[in-house]
């Protein structure tokens, strides 16, 4: 039978004498929590005091109009139907330039994930062909398309494929080794392996890639629409720009935040609903 | 139907991982394979289950495997390798989806594996929602749906805590009970290939050769016994006597790398 001895000096007082003091706690800090409150009320008083600086004028409207001038700069754009016009061709140039890119982006580097041969073409030309800005290659994409949409669509395309087939591979590559030997243990044939093992495995990278090919495409639709385009939000704003109205000019400006920030969202939404597992 | 390593050796470039390795594992025994780290025994287990081509040698079927098995070497991974996007009851599925069986039967022998692990009330589960334990049970759940006939397991146990090693150690003795199954235990817990095992193969430091096969003398459910304590107890001393001094070379072999 085992011997529990009964203690005696359990009690917490019993230890004490006059030189006991607390331990003294070390383990504060490094992990930085997000306040939902704090960012808001942070940009509320930024907003708050560029209001005030214009409108006592510290700041020349000229310069910096203030937030309720852009606001209605918006707002009157949206009403005389200037705004979607704009926005209508930057989001059909944006969609299709992302959607070739991804494509091709999705196809290669799943070929360089799966694939010796491929792997060996596919990393050098990436590698030589990535750090180019593709913004650089548009006079020569008109040269070979024409004025028009195509070329503008093929610089976002470009710009998409090189991040999406780095993400879509690097995802591929680590997707852990032993749940592809486990499948392969089971004789689950290559496609299925590929389809229920690897895909799913390489889904969070992917989605990563598609958040940093999203913004690659806004900077390229901008670009392209300043260098060649009627129009477009990236025309609008270069054309506000060099008519001095600067609140139209921020107001185009904005319009892209919250483009930019309804894509976060969209692809948040996404990683929620097809990254729950994580 | 028999698994047979024959004459098996294995290099990576340069270095020889196995030399010359033959042994069978006959119908329905359990053998385990023990020896120092490093001496090849999860190489091994990966060549006898098809997954590595060896260098030299072979690992041979012999005797038709039973009818019903959809296949028949079946592995149990040490790190589970459960796939974290699919519930317990997907994960117990997966390996069934490619056998040409349809949804009903599928069903059918996920909900029995399910029953017989004790895992009926987890089939909505996560496996990062789960103990260790508990995915290990999930692993072992789907190597028994494909009804194997020798499961080849790569230390299951070694990345879980004592208590849990010890209640599936119990599972194990009960599923592998009626004989109908075969299976090679690596590990590197001698007692563990005592509790489990009919013959224990002891391999030496790399290149991992065959040092001695050790049958034990006592049935798996006389094992428990407290007269059989003290045989068993000899049996692990005379185990460890053979492969210390080659533990401790092995360990400074690899503090040395």
């Amino acid at each position: 039978m085992l011997d529990r001895a009964k203690s005696t000096d359990a009690s917490p007082q019993a230890g004490r004498n006059a030189d006991a003091r607390p331990v003294e706690f070390r383990g504060g800090g490094f992990a930085p929590r997000v306040g939902r409150s704090a960012g808001w009320i942070a940009l509320a008083l930024v907003i708050g005091f560029w209001q005030l600086a214009g409108s006592i004028g510290w700041v020349n409207a000229l310069f910096l109009p203030t937030p309720s001038a852009i606001a209605r700069a918006i707002y009157q754009l949206a009403i005389s139907g200037a705004l979607w016009h704009h926005l209508s061709y930057s989001l059909m140039r944006i969609g299709a330039g992302w959607l070739l890119g991804t494509i091709a982006g999705v196809i290669v580097g799943f070929a360089i994930g799966l694939s010796s041969p491929a792997r060996g073409v596919g990393i050098t030309f990436i590698s030589a062909l990535f750090p180019i800005p593709k913004i650089a290659l548009l006079p020569l994409l008109i040269l070979w398309l024409g004025i028009g949409e195509q070329p503008k669509i093929a610089t976002i395309a470009l710009g998409v494929f090189f991040s999406t087939a780095i993400s879509v591979y690097s995802g591929v590559d680590s997707v852990p080794r032993n749940l592809i030997r486990m499948a392969q243990s089971f004789n689950v044939p290559f496609h299925a392996i590929v389809r229920r093992v690897i895909w799913p495995g390489a889904l969070p990278s992917i989605l990563a890639g598609f958040r940093i090919t999203a913004s690659i495409a806004l900077l390229l639709v901008v670009s392209a629409e300043m260098i060649g385009a009627e129009f477009g939000i990236g025309a609008f704003v270069l054309q506000a720009g060099n008519l001095m109205q600067t609140d139209q000019l921020l107001a185009g400006v904005v319009i892209l935040s919250l483009f930019g920030l309804a894509i976060g969202r969209l692809i948040n939404w996404l990683e929620t609903r097809l990254l729950h597992w994580r | 139907m028999d698994l047979i390593a024959d004459h098996i050796s294995h290099h990576f470039g340069a270095l020889e991982v196995l030399d010359n390795v033959s042994f069978t594992v006959r119908a329905g025994e359990v053998v385990a394979i023990v020896g120092p780290s490093g001496c090849g025994k999860s190489t091994l287990l990966s060549i006898l289950g098809g997954l590595l081509r060896p260098s030299a040698g072979s690992a041979e079927l012999r005797g038709a495997p039973p009818p019903a098995s959809l296949n028949p070497l079946t592995f149990v991974f040490q790190d589970f390798a459960l796939l974290p996007w699919c519930t317990v009851e997907q994960n117990v599925e997966f390996p069934l989806l490619h056998t040409g069986l349809n949804g009903n039967d599928r069903r059918a022998i996920v909900d029995d594996t399910l029953r017989r692990t004790s895992l009926a009330d987890f089939r909505e589960t996560y496996p990062k929602q789960l103990s260790g334990g508990m995915r290990q049970r999930v692993g072992i759940a789907r190597a028994l749906a494909v009804r194997p006939a020798i499961l080849l397991m790569d230390e299951p146990l070694s990345a879980l805590d004592s208590q849990t090693r010890e209640l599936l150690m119990e599972d194990f003795i009960r599923l592998l009970a009626d004989g109908a199954m075969g299976a090679v235990y690596v590990t590197h817990n001698l007692e563990e290939a005592i509790r489990i095992a009919d013959r224990i193969v002891v391999l030496s430091r790399r290149p991992g050769r065959v040092r001695e096969t050790i049958t034990i003398p006592l049935t798996r459910a006389g094992r428990g016994d407290i007269e059989a304590r003290g045989q068993l107890l000899a049996l692990q001393t005379e185990l460890w006597s053979l492969i210390r001094e080659e533990a401790i070379d092995a360990e400074r072999e690899v503090q040395h790398a």
